[in-house]
């Protein structure tokens, strides 16, 4: 009998302790994103930024550890106003700031496209600060992928394998666009990105979360397009952006990562654009 | 007192769900003497299909059992087990997974006991490591609690260098870790007795191929792998079939992405085209196709890239 008594406790217990923690089970109710604005943007005000900037992202994240993102400017080529930068907000992620990109100020960058990590349902924000000094957000909702996808190296050996080397490509432009000096290039720098969350199986420690933290573009000496990563970030960073040309005949990329590697590398412009 | 018979009550149902549940065995075939296959439902893992997508199998030989794959799912794992005991008393020695995927491994749970050994490629233990929980994270969320909470991930003890034969009397098994290619973690069993090939996830019938490793891996594998002797394959999804005529869908298909992913980079196009685009033609060849596709093409698309 005692044990049958004791029985109503345990389910008060119980009941008290899924009051207490319903906040942390229920992840729909729970939105992350004003804590995120406090710890982010010190709580600084957001104005709508439908006009300002667009992200475009697949409804699904077909592949968790690489869902592609573009980020695009929407500002009319009238506005006097520019973006300053734009901040990529991942919500439901460990690290949820997956980058910020400091846009050079006389580049024109107006797309910039990378891949990142999504593994949870989530708003995905991007927040705009423009030369007026105001921040502009957009947000949009990403479903989590299906199967086993997960925000895991594929290929774990082959990502140490090819750790710092970097590609640098100029895309074809259409005849008028070379004129106008409109140029869109891609670099890929090798490394693994690593989260960080993974832990050695020898050891049984964590292994360190390992990434580039820090990509500087240029061409010549002028800045095109700065990222701050994080671990958010893809295995193998991948930025394809558009810029305008300011005649110079080499662009450079230089990335850090978190072990204080440095990645530098130079290429020739192909003038022409194409 | 009311209380209390209710208790009782409650027990009996508990314990004439767990007996039932206990006898209601995997529907198996018997594809050679001694030699069970259960074909898995071709369809995501979901609640209501409790995760048993993928083929699972056991091969009994004079001594002892081996099970190759144990489901997506623990409740899975004990009916295949029940599928066993309404064959042989036999113990089992053996759990083979085939690589680190939720719906080959989620039932291992169900066979952990002294005596039996769990083996896998040397690469398993780092891809359990790094993605089961994961995958437990996000099945809880597809399946439900009920049939997650009890999964455990179950680590190998005994490691597949390269390749290693197991005995279970009078039955060499001959297991074969392969480079990354449909995971990091691939490993195919042949029994020699009845030249049966159990490819795991290295082959796709009727079930879209999903690439969670290397597609270049995949193809540079592929010849060696169809030269593998035996008669007739068991694929990790889609029926038994005749080898290695089992693999001409899957080949063609993963030669087709291959090209239409090295197009779209010679061209300059970017990668979210590759998704919408690649692989089209294989459209109406293949259940899934629009779970998985797109998501090949985009993980094929950033491994090509570097070519």
């Amino acid at each position: 009998m005692p044990r049958l008594a004791l029985r109503p406790l345990c389910t008060a217990l119980s009941l008290l302790l899924a009051v207490s923690f319903a906040p942390a089970n229920a992840t729909k109710a729970y939105d992350p994103w004003p804590g995120l604005v406090q710890d982010l943007f010190n709580n600084r005000p957001m104005n709508d930024g439908a006009d300002i900037v667009g992200i475009e992202m697949p409804a699904r994240a077909e592949d968790a550890s690489l869902v592609p993102v573009t980020l695009r400017s929407r500002l009319s080529p009238s506005d006097t106003r520019r973006i300053r930068t734009i901040t990529l907000v991942i919500d439901e992620n460990p690290a949820p700031m997956a980058a910020k990109f400091t846009l050079g100020p006389d580049a024109n960058v107006t797309a910039i496209s990378t891949r990142v990590r999504v593994n949870n349902y989530t708003n995905v924000h991007a927040v705009a600060e423009l030369s007026d000094g105001q921040l502009y957000v957009t947000r949009i909702y990403v479903k989590a992928s299906g199967g086993c996808s997960a925000p895991a190296a594929k290929n774990p050996d082959e990502a140490k394998a090819h750790i710092g080397q970097m590609r640098y490509r100029q895309f074809t432009q259409a005849p008028e666009a070379g004129a106008s000096g409109l140029r869109e290039a891609q670099v890929m720098i090798g490394h693994p990105n690593n989260s960080g969350l993974q832990m050695d199986q020898l050891t049984q420690l964590y292994i360190p979360a390992f990434f580039i933290n820090e990509l500087r573009l240029s061409q010549d000496d002028n800045l095109v397009l700065a990222v701050e990563g994080g671990i958010s970030i893809s295995e193998d960073p991948n930025i394809r952006f558009s810029y305008v040309s300011n005649g110079a005949r080499h662009f450079s990329a230089e990335a850090k990562d978190t072990q204080g590697h440095v990645f530098q590398h130079e290429w020739p412009v192909d003038g022409s654009g194409t | 007192m009311t209380r209390l018979a209710a208790f009782f009550v409650a027990l009996l149902m508990i314990g004439f769900a767990q007996v039932s549940q206990a006898q209601e065995a995997l529907d198996v075939s018997e594809i050679a003497p001694g030699v069970f296959v259960h074909i898995g439902q071709i369809a995501l893992m979901a609640e209501s299909n409790e995760g048993a997508i993928a083929n699972v199998a056991f091969i009994v030989g004079d001594d002892a059992v081996a099970v190759i794959d144990t489901g997506g799912s623990v409740r899975e794992g004990r009916q295949l087990l029940a599928a066993i005991r309404a064959r042989t008393e036999r113990p089992i020695r053996y759990v083979i997974n085939t690589h680190a995927h939720p719906d080959h491994l989620f039932g291992n749970a169900a066979f952990v006991q002294p005596g039996t050994i769990f083996v896998g490629a040397k690469t398993l233990p780092r891809a359990l490591a790094t993605r089961g929980p994961l995958y437990i994270d996000a099945f809880r969320r597809i399946m439900g609690a009920g049939l997650i909470d009890e999964v455990r991930l179950v680590p190998p003890s005994l490691l597949v260098e390269d390749s290693l034969t197991l005995d279970l009397g009078g039955r060499a098994l001959t297991l074969r870790a392969w480079p990354v290619a449909h995971s990091d973690s691939d490993l195919t069993v042949d029994d020699e007795q009845s030249r049966t090939l159990f490819a795991g996830d290295l082959v796709f019938l009727g079930h879209i191929p999903v690439v969670d490793g290397s597609l270049r891996g995949w193809l540079r594998i592929i010849d060696a792998l169809g030269a593998w002797p035996a008669q007739r394959a068991v694929p990790g999804h889609g029926p038994v079939s005749a080898w290695p005529a089992a693999l001409s869908d899957e080949r063609r298909y993963l030669d087709t992405l291959a090209g239409d992913i090295r197009g779209l980079i010679a061209r300059g196009r970017p990668i979210t085209e590759a998704a919408d685009r690649a692989a089209a033609a294989e459209r109406t060849r293949w259940q899934l196709f629009d779970d998985y596709n797109a998501r090949n093409a985009t993980a094929a698309f950033s491994e090509m890239e570097w070519e």
